[in-house]
């Protein structure tokens, strides 16, 4: 017992990296039944930070670590891995787990450490007023659902009364974050929603689209992860589901999920909320600084994937936000609390994408005091099986603000009368 | 006929082909509990690992690549090549032999005569063991296997029942193909045990370790024989699963799926094991059909180990299992 | 040398049944305690409390509870996540239906709860033996497991079914929520886990532990000599969740602060608190402890020594350290299959004669 203590003390007293770098800890899961979607957000994470140390010097002179931590998309491991590396002077936590979003918020309001959870996480957190320490711009989840129901309305001449439509989700936290703003669209829309959920891992559902073959709703759309989404497209393809008609969130649409079933999945559409693929001025960069240099994270074989597109934009929106603290700082070398002050500060604008060579792949938002969460915007893209590629059919759509907004209210209201919160920005 | 009543027809039908599926997985356990007393944990795994290695193989993938790669700092990923389908399947089943092998050599050994919690844990450790190994040897992201399996909905049956009742029944291809083979290695098995010296052999051990000990059946090869076997019926399971979902971890999660087949078809039985499928997956779909939408849906998970459970309270062994007689 | 009876004379009855008869024995537990209580929760920091301390009182209880029931009284069981999940849920229902009432009498009542849906569960173990009680009680754990999912009332109608632990202070010192001191922290689950276990090894030592006993060596036998196996299982599965839906309260309001049912209290949760007191050793109030820290600690050295030290990808030694870890369970299954507490055994019949052997 005495030895293998004092062998853990040593491990840990080694684990400690050098200080004077902008520590960025990548909570990573590369194991476990989560890991095909993990590996390429994880990597284009890494990489995007590489390209910066090896092209720019770090950001603002400043070499940027990212130590990794596996967190198999597991809470507890989560939590041991935010206790491992948060004393390294960890500046921005990323964990890519609702999960792990949740467990974490109180403990980074409590060590004054930012959270940024792009497109996943807790939806109201985007109440900047409640949450202080947490950003989820460019868009979260309720985002996603009204988007999807924005694309339906404009398919069907503005008019979704008496359409029956689908949700198949993930019977977890992260897949019930959309039903009630679903419940409010279809009140407010006159549709009817069918909830549909899936247990984990999801690797059998034909119950599930048995009763979608039997109830025929004009649209499915779907909340999953993992492995569920690719079972779910393959039973879709099975029954013949019109796939036009079949909608995935943003985490349900990566060439995984699409991939295993094959040409089945043809015309499968989801949400996107950047660009994907390699034709961004930004690949020649990591070409020649990362993947040529052999300085690729992982296996390398993941480039341009969506999400290893979206690991990278959000390794981006974090770089840009530090480089906003040195900014307001005067100091390259930041520290936790000057990296949220660079978070609520942020701008991104189209020309700055282009100058980071990214044009036209993420929206331009801008953060302020009381909003965390951006305008909320995402494209459709619909998957091309023969060529093997997803290609976005529409623009930037706008959610539904005035259903959205309450919600957001409503459900941080509760959170800040659980936790005796008093609102901030006033 | 109504159409609620063509549903739930056209529900029962694919818990039976389910059914099969789960009794495909249950049936690796019965193997094992029968000739070895083991409750065998790892099936769910070993069909993942054999599912891997298969589409290792068919893709030529280089084993152990990433650990290799990350020591010697070489850049290997495939060998280039592309195996039948059929090639690559026997060579999993060679790897799945040659694992039974290992697995008798350096656990069961020396854990014979242990309490059956005890050895159940150990299978639990190999599962552990043999998850890791698997990622480690084959990488950890999705995969597609394809060995030539057809997929989704039957025409003629839809067509058929359509002209009949004016309801099509969906009835997915690869689940009457699974059908077909869980049939199939159902009755070669049980002409395996009924005819063969091995076979026999087998049923031996099953019924008395000590009398068949000493008869000169060797024990230790009766092991890696039911090892071998059960290895196989994974491999098959892991087929049948991994080109419905493609491969990845999750599989290995088929494990639970079978539990309750095996409490409602007693661990040593067989037909316990394949009944037992069929009930659960009618039960279970006919249940969600049924009660699902009233309570809420995804009640699969534990509908299966309620009902077991219930059958279990009036019948202790399980449907087929053998009589518990308690002594003093 | 100094570990041995001899020379310690007994002059009462009390002195004779005690729990520690030998005198070096008994002062070495003492230095324990004191220890835990006077040293570690000055120096204690966040990251030993989270990743080490805390987890392993809190396992530790959860596995005294399930050693009741496995190891005491035979009775084996794969339902602890789904009974953690009602210890953790009552305590949140509690927590918030009452926030002015002490987080001590919440946790406490939360076993209580626990001990209830332990008793119904427990039920069909009067027909049910073996592996197949075992499966059985899986029931218990995917139905539970899914019915705090569905049920939204449990989870007090927030959107997303997460529950988190709202500030609960004792002595004006918070206990849950994100203020919590790494000390704090410790002395609650300690103080808890060593009134509980000290109530473990007296239970076990008495009637109702020797009852359990004959009902787990052989139970038809005991019934004959005048053991009701009505109450004696029944207890047992009573006693048991008790532990359980404590240590269920804890990890979610002290350990964890948020928790999502399928993820924390899945069917993973149940394996290794299994897995802790088969490592540890059934029927054994050390073992418990030993299992708990032998299955907290390992995964936490093996990733620092292989991430931290060798410098190795994550995800290889997220691999790597699955299979040391299997491996290490088998092998230690094949070396010593009664666990550690054995090992421990072994070696205090060792030292009682050491350096004289014979």
């Amino acid at each position: 017992m005495k030895k293998t203590l004092t062998a853990i003390a040593l491990a840990m007293a080694a684990a400690t990296p050098a200080m004077a770098e902008l520590v960025v800890p990548n909570l990573s899961y590369r194991t476990g039944p989560y890991a095909p979607g993990g590996i390429p957000y994880a990597d284009g994470f890494n990489d995007y930070f590489t390209l910066l140390n090896e092209r720019d010097g770090g950001i603002g002179g400043e070499k940027v670590a990212n130590p990794e931590c596996e967190t198999a998309y597991n809470t507890e491991k989560g939590v041991e891995c935010y206790e491992a590396t948060k004393g390294s002077g960890a500046l921005v936590y990323n964990p890519l787990s609702t999960g792990i979003t949740y467990q974490l918020i109180p403990k980074v309001t409590a060590d004054g450490i930012p959270l940024y959870t792009p497109g996943y996480g807790r939806t109201s957190a985007a109440n900047g007023k409640v949450f202080s320490n947490v950003f989820n711009y460019p868009a979260n989840y309720w985002d996603g659902a009204s988007v999807a129901i924005t694309h339906l309305l404009s398919e069907n001449g503005g008019d979704l009364s008496g359409k029956k439509i689908a949700l198949v989700y993930h019977n977890s936290a992260y897949g019930k974050e959309p039903i009630r703003t679903l419940q409010e669209l279809s009140k407010k829309h006159g549709f009817e929603l069918v909830e549909i959920p899936v247990d984990h891992p999801g690797q059998e559902q034909k119950s599930q689209w048995l009763q979608i073959r039997r109830d025929k709703p004009d649209y499915v759309l779907m909340w999953g992860w993992g492995v569920m989404n690719a079972v779910a497209i393959q039973e879709a393809a099975n029954i013949r589901y019109p796939m036009e008609n079949f909608i995935g969130v943003w985490w349900s649409g990566s060439e995984n999920d699409v991939l295993p079933v094959g040409d089945g999945a043809n015309g499968y559409k989801s949400l996107a909320m950047h660009g994907t693929g390699m034709d961004y001025p930004v690949y020649a960069d990591l070409k020649q600084y990362v993947y040529d240099a052999g300085k690729a994270s992982g296996a390398g074989d993941q480039v341009g994937s969506v999400l290893y597109s979206r690991g990278m934009y959000a390794a981006l929106v974090i770089s840009e936000a530090i480089r906003k603290a040195q900014e307001l700082a005067g100091t390259s070398a930041v520290n936790a609390a000057q990296v949220r002050d660079g978070f609520e500060a942020l701008e991104i604008t189209q020309d700055r994408m282009t100058e980071l060579g990214l044009p036209n792949f993420g929206q331009a938002f801008a953060s302020s005091c009381e909003d965390h969460g951006g305008p909320g915007n995402a494209m459709i893209q619909q998957w091309d099986a023969a060529a093997k590629k997803w290609n976005l059919i529409t623009d930037f759509i706008a959610p539904d603000d005035e259903v959205l907004t309450p919600l957001v209210m409503e459900d941080s209201a509760a959170y800040a009368a659980e936790n005796n919160i008093a609102e901030r920005c006033n | 006929m109504p159409d609620q009543l063509l549903y739930a027809i056209e529900a029962g039908l694919n818990g039976l082909m389910a059914g099969v599926l789960y009794a495909l997985v249950a049936l690796g356990f019965v193997l094992i509990f029968k000739a070895s007393g083991i409750f065998n944990y790892a099936q769910g795994v070993l069909a993942l690992f054999a599912a891997l290695t298969l589409v290792g193989f068919q893709n030529g993938q280089i084993p152990f690549a990433h650990l290799l790669n990350a020591i010697f700092g070489t850049d290997l990923h495939e060998f280039g090549w592309h195996l039948p389908a059929i090639v690559a399947i026997v060579l999993a089943g060679g790897v799945m032999v040659l694992l039974a092998i290992v697995i008798e050599r350096y656990v069961l050994k020396h854990l014979v005569n242990q309490a059956p919690i005890i050895l159940f844990m150990a299978t639990i450790g190999m599962a552990y063991f043999l998850e890791g190994l698997g990622d480690i040897m084959w990488g950890a992201d999705i995969k597609k296997l394809d060995v030539g399996l057809p997929q989704g909905i039957n025409e003629t049956i839809d067509s058929v029942t359509y002209n009949a009742f004016g309801y099509g029944f969906f009835i997915d291809n690869l689940d009457i193909v699974a059908s077909v083979v869980a049939a199939a290695l159902v009755i070669s098995l049980t002409i395996f045990s009924q005819y063969s010296k091995q076979g026999r052999a087998l049923r031996a051990v099953a019924d008395d370790h000590q009398a068949a000990l000493s008869v000169g059946i060797s024990l230790r090869f009766i092991w890696v024989l039911v090892w071998s076997i059960a290895g196989f019926v994974a491999l098959v399971a892991g087929i049948m699963w991994g080109s419905k979902s493609g491969v990845q971890f999750s599989l290995s999660l088929i494990a639970l799926k079978a539990l309750p087949v095996l409490m409602l078809g007693g661990f040593t039985s067989i037909p316990g094991a394949i009944v037992g499928g069929l009930i659960i997956g009618m039960g279970e779909k006919l249940f969600e059909f049924f009660v699902g939408p009233m309570i809420g849906g995804a009640t699969e998970n534990w509908f299966a180990y309620v009902l077991a459970l219930l059958f279990l309270v009036f019948r202790p062994q399980g449907l087929f299992g053998e009589k518990i007689i308690e002594r003093v | 040398m100094f570990y041995r009876e001899a020379g310690d004379f007994k002059t009462s009855y009390a002195d004779d049944s005690q729990t520690f008869p030998i005198r070096f024995d008994r002062l070495r537990y003492y230095a324990v305690i004191a220890v835990a209580f006077g040293i570690v929760p000055f120096v204690i920091n966040d990251y030993w409390a989270n990743a080490v301390f805390v987890p392993f009182l809190i396992y530790a209880i959860a596995a005294l509870g399930l050693n009741i029931l496995t190891g005491y009284c035979g009775q084996v069981s794969l339902g602890t996540g789904g009974f953690m999940a009602v210890g953790a849920y009552a305590c949140y229902k509690l927590m918030t239906a009452f926030p002015e009432v002490s987080i001590l009498i919440h946790v406490l009542l939360a076993g209580g709860v626990t001990a209830v849906v332990g008793v119904l569960f427990g039920l069909p173990s009067l027909r049910i033996k073996g592996f197949y009680l075992a499966v059985a009680t899986l029931a218990a754990q995917f139905f539970l497991v899914w019915l705090f999912n569905k049920v939204p009332w449990f989870y007090n109608y927030s959107a997303s079914g997460q529950i988190s632990a709202p500030e609960r202070t004792i002595l004006g010192q918070a206990v849950t929520g994100a203020n919590t001191t790494a000390s704090a922290k410790y002395l609650f689950c300690l103080i808890i886990l060593f009134a509980l276990a000290w109530l473990a090894r007296n239970l076990t030592r008495g009637t109702v532990g020797r009852k359990w006993m004959a009902i787990r060596d052989m139970d038809i036998a005991a019934e004959i000599i005048g053991v009701n196996p009505l109450t004696t299982k029944l207890s047992a599965f009573a006693i048991s969740s008790f532990y359980i839906g404590v240590a269920g309260a804890l990890f979610f309001a002290v350990y964890l602060g948020a928790a999502e049912v399928g993820e924390a209290f899945g069917i993973q949760k149940s394996f290794l608190i299994l897995f802790m007191i088969i490592i540890g050793g059934l029927g054994s109030i050390f073992g418990s402890f030993a299992g708990a820290a032998f299955m907290v600690l390992l995964p936490v050295l093996l990733k620092n020594v292989l991430v931290g030290q060798l410098g190795w990808a994550t995800d290889l030694a997220a691999h790597v350290e699955l299979m040391i870890v299997g491996a290490l369970i088998v092998i230690f299954l094949i070396a010593e299959p009664h666990g550690m507490a054995q090992l421990w055994r072994l070696a205090k019949e060792k030292l009682r004669l050491w350096p004289f052997p014979h």
